[in-house]
């Protein structure tokens, strides 16, 4: 098989050669960031995932992902406040998070079947509507556990709820194994290709070949009786789904919930990710989400400590961002150049 | 099919962008409840702004006299910036969300100016005229941008304003100190790299302020000038894109230069306007002044009753209107029904977000 590799996942490997020769100069400890970035990737990865339903049935890139966020961040909130602890507590979030997601994502899979051709315009208001939104529930949301409302006051919930003592790291801490000096998470690498898995199979099912088929030829599909409206749903219901999962994963991760304006911030990156592993919005394969959001995780990590060692450490953060606008930007124009390839 | 997908606004703007014209079909063939329903669906956006602004005028509780004198500042600092938009719409790109490039470079030109010390009027206009010339520049660079991805100007708007934003930030935090040295250290982050977070240019407010006949110019030229366009050669050819890429092709109108044209005009309008918004704030916020810009303007513009194919000088000042009186009364409304301010800002947002997915149903139903 001859391996095609896009512009921007050139770009990065360039990038990504010059990181590891900075790295090697400045003196990189390669290896605890080897154990990291898979921590990262795992992390991240799900959220990559999460956008390939979406493509699949053609709706295009989720751009609306932080309503599968929001999502997440209520089902934890209430895994929170009934105080369900350890695995009971993350499964139970888990659960909560996909019941509401598939309630968001259809209405959110609504709205997108109303706007065909426009879904990622609409997506991106959609999603930046949708924190505002979720902002007024934080503040008015009945919750009664203390750990999760402000200090003071005892109104609204808090910006950063601590998982510490609920579901921290019950994921990155089971089955950790230590290979040399590379210590391997397991346990979360193991959920993570379940939720591949999970997404592969539903590909293979009759609704996932009618997502095909819209993708290819929606005329055509339409003709041989697949009712679009509803299977542009159904990938719309499963990508917030799965977004909503990534996001739990990535909390449990991160050690705390952030809500409020934080899952703003994750919709750029999982898109910037898939792009970078040769994805594209109407074209990409589980191989694209996991490639790209391996590398793009271990390029930030990477340039972390080579930022920190030219005395300006915004530097990593300011690249990540103009990587991950830079691939969005540049994938957008070269789209129909693609197509023709 | 897939040709439509690819190239969306063809199927979009072929015999529509005559919204009014069509009004007095309506009427003989479908009787009055369809007229009623077309005037509802129209105004929608103005309507329900309008419910808003009257209910959070009435909680919030405050005088006229003070809502007036907040939206005179809120004219002086919005307006121009929201004629930006105008123009994009005309020539059948939608929303222009790259002015938000536009407002960093007349940040970039403030903060330039304000290092070389150039005191009172003298700066004010040495300061446009390095936005002019900036905008120029960079105006012709997102039109080429823009070209390259015909169909999807606003999503590209946005990611390429984010890019942009990037590449300021950078510029700030880590160009200046190591590749450009300004004239007056006392600006630098005291490790030596980087901008402070805000630069003081009160002596230019003062300035400003005190000239309310220079601000009247402006606000009126950029105004008169959008309407004296319709009668050029320029602003006709806006409007024959603005029809549809296909039939401004041809009639002979070099599309991509004409496309470019408009991106450059809005860029400039917008550089002044945010220009404008900075001195009357007398202090550039370095890194998040700009932010937002883009879509507080887009939002208003919409709740002026404008839409993503038709807009008009009056309706950015009745957006200006209903949507600044939202900004203006809705921390306080929330503050009085919830007991919460936060509440009332996130709702105002909120309301600019949502106005936007909602313009762009509106849209799509007038084309099905």
């Amino acid at each position: 098989m001859r391996i095609k590799l896009k512009p921007p996942t050139i770009v990065i490997l360039i990038y990504l050669a010059m990181l590891l020769a900075g790295g090697f100069y400045v003196g990189l400890p390669l290896f605890p960031i080897l154990s990291e970035s898979m921590v990262k990737f795992a992390m991240n990865g799900i959220m990559v995932l999460s956008l390939l339903p979406m493509i699949h049935a053609g709706v295009g890139l989720n751009f609306g992902m932080p309503v599968g966020l929001s999502a997440a961040l209520v089902g934890m909130s209430l895994a929170i406040q009934f105080k369900l602890q350890g695995g009971v507590g993350f499964l139970s979030s888990l659960v909560f998070a996909i019941a509401i997601a598939v309630v968001f994502g259809a209405a959110y899979g609504k709205l997108l079947n109303r706007l065909k051709g426009r879904e990622e315009i609409a997506g991106v208001f959609t999603g930046f509507a949708f924190i505002p939104l979720m902002n007024i529930f934080w503040t008015v949301a009945p919750f009664t556990n203390r750990q999760m409302l402000y200090p003071v006051g005892g109104v609204g919930l808090r910006p950063k709820i601590s998982l510490d003592g609920y579901f921290r790291f019950i994921l990155d801490e089971t089955l950790v194994i230590q290979l040399g000096k590379i210590s391997i998470p397991l346990g979360l690498l193991l959920f993570y290709a379940l939720v591949v898995a999970v997404i592969a199979l539903i590909f293979k099912t009759q609704n996932g070949k009618a997502m095909a088929a819209l993708r290819l030829n929606s005329g055509f599909a339409r003709l041989s009786g697949v009712d679009e409206n509803r299977v542009r749903l159904l990938a719309v219901i499963l990508s917030t789904a799965i977004a909503a999962v990534g996001m739990c994963v990535y909390s449990q991760s991160f050690g705390f919930v952030q809500l409020y304006d934080g899952a703003s911030m994750l919709t750029f990156p999982a898109l910037s990710a898939l792009l970078i592993g040769g994805g594209g919005s109407r074209q990409a394969t589980i191989t694209n989400a996991v490639a790209g959001a391996y590398l793009y995780q271990f390029v930030y990590l990477l340039s972390v400590p080579v930022a920190n060692a030219i005395l300006i450490p915004e530097l990593a953060e300011l690249l990540r961002m103009i990587i991950t606008n830079g691939v969005i930007l540049f994938a957008m124009l070269m789209e129909r150049r693609w197509q023709h390839a | 099919m897939l040709k439509f997908r690819v190239f969306p606004t063809h199927r979009q703007s072929r015999g529509s962008g005559t919204d009014t014209s069509c009004d007095g079909m309506m009427f003989h063939e479908k009787g009055k409840n369809q007229l009623i329903a077309n005037f509802l669906r129209k105004h929608l956006l103005t309507l329900i702004f309008g419910v808003l602004c009257w209910v959070g005028f009435n909680a919030a509780g405050v005088s006229l006299g003070f809502v007036g004198g907040e939206l005179y500042v809120r004219t002086v600092r919005n307006a121009v910036t929201i004629l930006a938009l105008l123009i994009p719409i005309l020539a059948g790109m939608g929303l222009n969300f790259a002015i938000i490039i536009g407002a960093m470079i007349s940040q970039l030109s403030m903060i330039i100016i304000s290092d070389f010390s150039i005191p009172g009027l003298g700066g004010i206009f040495a300061a446009f005229a390095l936005t002019l010339m900036l905008c120029f520049i960079f105006g012709h660079l997102i039109g080429r941008i823009m070209n390259a991805a015909k169909g999807k100007e606003m999503i590209v708007g946005i990611v390429t304003g984010y890019l942009g934003s990037n590449m300021y930030q950078m510029l700030f935090l880590v160009g200046y100190g190591t590749l450009i040295m300004p004239r007056n250290p006392e600006i630098l982050l005291s490790r030596g790299i980087g901008m402070r977070n805000m630069i003081d240019i009160q002596g230019y407010r003062a300035v400003f302020m005190n000239s309310p006949l220079l601000i009247f110019t402006i606000v009126c030229a950029a105004a008169g000038f959008i309407y004296y366009l319709q009668w050029t050669k320029l602003g006709r050819r806006f409007a024959i894109l603005g029809e549809g890429m296909q039939t401004a092709q041809l009639l002979g109108i070099d599309v991509d230069k004409t496309r470019i044209a408009a991106i450059i005009l809005s860029t400039i309008l917008a550089g002044v306007g945010h220009l404008m918004f900075i001195i009357e704030m007398g202090n550039v916020n370095v890194y998040t002044g700009h932010l937002n810009i883009d879509i507080f303007s887009s939002a208003a513009l919409l709740a002026g009753g404008a839409s993503l194919k038709y807009a008009r000088i009056r309706h950015v000042f009745i957006g200006l209107f209903l949507f600044h009186t939202l900004f203006i009364v809705s921390p306080l409304a929330g503050q009085n029904i919830f007991n919460s301010a936060a509440i009332g800002e996130y709702f105002r947002s909120f309301a600019a977000y949502a106005t936007i997915v909602l313009a762009l149903v509106l849209n799509q139903r007038k084309r099905a």
